[in-house]
């Protein structure tokens, strides 16, 4: 019992990360039908935000210290962050270590700009070509991407700490009435979930309650319609491209402590999202959202040793297993819609 | 000529001539001059050159004939290396047989995937294929299935290759390389002419043979029958339906044939270098043959080879290069200017290829959808139109498939 409490727990933050991707993807796909095969390397640019706003926090400057003195006897150099000698050394290293959270301000202006420029300086070209040319030209950019972030910070993993705060983990287990220590839970991965519900909550709630997002979900039911009605909806489509941008962007900037950024992060993260994309059903909201979590636990569960006493590596293929089975039984994934992506 | 109209005939006999000749065309620089550098004409090199060719044709076969695109072939190269180098361990080292499983196999898998993942069309393809993949790229490189089934299949990431202990069950007294009946694949013939240095490879040659069987094969399928019934699944696959045609069939035999072709790659691969990894298998590696495809021309005969050459050529150009190498270029500059030059060409070259790979693969994407062919195509409309000779471009084999 502890153990499926463990996997459950262990599952959400994997599925947290699939669901904002394909949640992402589908809102692309669903408003400009446009697979963006580059919304992998939006992720992984979301994490590297996180990167560089450290970096940039702790910019720092080197002062000697008379009153320590090196093995040589003279005196110590010490590097200071400019911002420590700001806003005074607590304040100051409380910003260096909350840099992870305050990416998110960080990146949201960037990643916007980003799928703005995207969209309106590529995309947009597209959207009269065959699906293979869209498909084609976004895998392209994310190779440029990618090779351009591993051109200035190195193909190695960049170790990006969470807030000493959250360092450490919660006891969920003796809440439950197991023994401690039995079903733990780290504090930031609780945090990656409860954002990431945030953030899934505020992009239905958007949809669903504003102006803006019902004349978007109209545009997506019936593009030529709001046209005809003249209402400006490529305009509105590209806001959403930067909104999915930003989703990601969010994604990976909370992912970073979880998992050191490297290059290729989203690519290995892509191909996952769509088999997500798959099984929820093209161009479902909720279908993405609910794939993501399900396939997410689903494969922790598979990791268990239980599970892999019968088949050893299981974890690392059942996600397409499942893939495979929901498209023989279901073809149009388990929330798609009749005519949507049917052809 | 064996089937041909005339075009093709000329087109087959251009290839030939120029696969036959390649270790001279190639090695066209003398070997102490500075331009040596762009020479190409190394037996791993040209080998590559040529079975990427093959793999790339029959990628053309599915995406430029039917326009399903896809992002998974690399998984049949993948699994006809692994097939090849079973073969060297179970029998001898005779390429004979390893070529032909590895056929086998890639048709099997190719069969299974194909008719899972050609129930649907368009990105929906794209993607299964492509899930596919990584899943054989998984159980590959962690050797899943021969975890389950208790025995070394192939061998993790380690790759697998042929050790001493191996059954070899007809070795005898054969080579200890791979060969064909005694040939070595390895052996090579090297003409020293003045200051020029050729190399005649012997797997080169068998490489070059079994692709101008391949492009011969390809000629024939894109002109008969079954060719136009996969050009027509192209540009309406609905109309097509509603004609009471069922077009499962012929997309199915064509993935099947284009997965063979992907086989008959891999186990070359193995057969120039007797080993097997999963790497082959990852899902760039799949990208790289569309791109290839794409930025020869898909959907032309002619396309996926050029494409295949310029791009393991450039690779191997681009690699090669290197700060020191840009310095010695750009030395006659002034120095500041020297130093930015060297700078910014340095991020596209070395490990920096794949930057260089990706920003053109787009380049051609966004400005040059037909790749090099529509390009040539549209030079010589150019200059016909300004030599004032106002007759319509050729039509010749490089005529797309659309």
């Amino acid at each position: 019992m502890d153990a499926i409490i463990l996997q459950l727990l262990n599952g959400l933050d994997k599925g947290s990360a699939y669901a904002l991707i394909a949640l992402g993807l589908t809102l692309i796909f669903g408003t400009l039908g446009v697979v963006n095969f580059a919304h992998g390397a939006l992720f992984m640019i979301g994490a590297f935000c996180a990167v560089t706003l450290q970096r940039i926090l702790s910019f720092s400057y080197v002062v000697e210290d008379p009153t320590q003195k090196d093995f040589l006897g003279r005196p110590l150099k010490v590097q200071t962050p400019y911002i420590e000698s700001w806003f005074g050394p607590d304040f100051g290293s409380a910003i260096i270590d909350w840099s992870v959270p305050l990416a998110i301000l960080f990146s949201i202006p960037i990643m916007i700009a980003i799928g703005f420029i995207m969209e309106r300086g590529l995309i947009k070209h597209f959207y009269k070509r065959p699906h293979a040319d869209q498909i084609l030209v976004t895998f392209g950019l994310a190779i440029v991407l990618q090779e351009i972030v591993r051109t200035y910070y190195g193909a190695n993993p960049i170790q990006t700490p969470a807030p000493q705060a959250f360092v450490g983990s919660f006891d969920f287990g003796s809440l439950l009435g197991f023994d401690p220590n039995v079903v733990i839970y780290p504090y930031w991965r609780m945090v990656y979930f409860g954002f990431s519900a945030l953030i899934i909550g505020a992009v239905f709630a958007f949809l669903r309650f504003t102006t803006f997002g019902m004349v978007v979900r109209a545009g997506m039911a019936d593009r030529e319609t709001v046209g005809l009605l003249g209402l400006n909806i490529d305009k509105r489509f590209t806001l959403m491209f930067g909104l999915a941008a930003a989703v990601a962007g969010l994604a990976g900037v909370m992912y970073a402590p979880i998992n050191a950024p490297n290059y290729h992060m989203g690519m290995d993260f892509l191909v996952l999202s769509f088999v997500v994309v798959v099984v929820g059903g093209m161009g479902s909201l909720p279908g993405a959202v609910l794939a993501g979590f399900m396939l997410g636990i689903l494969e922790s569960f598979a990791s268990m040793n239980e599970v892999k006493d019968y088949f050893d590596g299981i974890d690392q293929i059942i996600i397409y297993l499942v893939a495979i089975v929901v498209l023989l039984t279901r073809p149009r994934g388990l929330m798609g819609r009749k005519g949507v992506m049917e052809d | 000529m064996f089937g041909l109209n005339k075009k093709d005939s000329i087109l087959m006999i251009a290839v030939a001539a120029l696969a036959l000749l390649a270790p001279f065309i190639l090695n066209i620089f003398p070997n102490d001059s500075a331009l040596a550098f762009f020479n190409a004409g190394y037996p791993d090199l040209m080998q590559r050159f040529v079975i990427f060719g093959i793999f790339a044709i029959g990628f053309n076969l599915l995406f430029g004939l039917t326009g399903y695109l896809s992002f998974g072939h690399a998984a049949f190269l993948g699994v006809g290396s692994y097939a090849a180098v079973w073969m060297f361990k179970l029998l001898n080292y005779n390429v004979v047989p390893a070529i032909v499983l590895s056929i086998v196999v890639a048709a099997a898998f190719s069969l299974v995937i194909g008719y899972i993942s050609l129930r649907r069309s368009g990105i929906y393809f794209s993607i299964l294929t492509l899930a596919f993949a990584q899943m054989m790229f998984v159980t590959a490189y962690s050797d899943l299935l021969g975890r389950w089934l208790g025995i070394t299949l192939t061998n993790g990431e380690t790759g697998l290759q042929v050790y001493n202990d191996d059954p070899q069950i007809l070795l005898g007294n054969g080579p200890n390389v791979p060969h064909l009946f005694g040939l070595e694949m390895r052996a090579k013939e090297v003409w020293d002419i003045g200051p020029w240095e050729f190399t005649l490879p012997v797997g080169y040659y068998l490489c070059a043979v079994l692709m101008l069987a391949s492009f011969y094969l390809a000629i024939r399928i894109f002109r008969s029958p079954f060719g136009l019934m996969l050009r027509a699944i192209k540009s309406n696959q609905t109309r097509l339906n509603y004609t009471g045609l069922n077009s499962k069939p012929y997309t199915l035999a064509v993935f099947v044939i284009s997965g063979m072709y992907a086989g008959l790659a891999g186990g070359l691969l193995a057969c120039m270098d007797p080993l097997a990894g999963a790497e082959r298998m990852q899902w760039t590696a799949s990208g790289e043959v569309v791109i290839m495809t794409i930025l020869g021309g898909a959907g032309t005969l002619i396309g996926p080879i050029l494409g295949s050459g310029a791009i393991k050529y450039l690779e191997n150009v681009f690699s090669k290069l290197n700060e020191g190498l840009l310095h010695d270029w750009f030395g006659f500059m002034p120095d500041g200017l020297e130093g930015a030059l060297v700078w910014v060409v340095s991020k596209f070259t070395g490990e920096g290829w794949h930057l260089t790979l990706g920003g053109l693969f787009m380049l051609v994407i966004i400005f040059l959808p037909g790749g090099l062919v529509e390009g040539g195509n549209k030079i010589r409309s150019w200059i016909q139109n300004r030599t004032g000779r106002g007759s319509p471009p050729a039509d010749t084999a490089s005529t797309p498939a659309e």
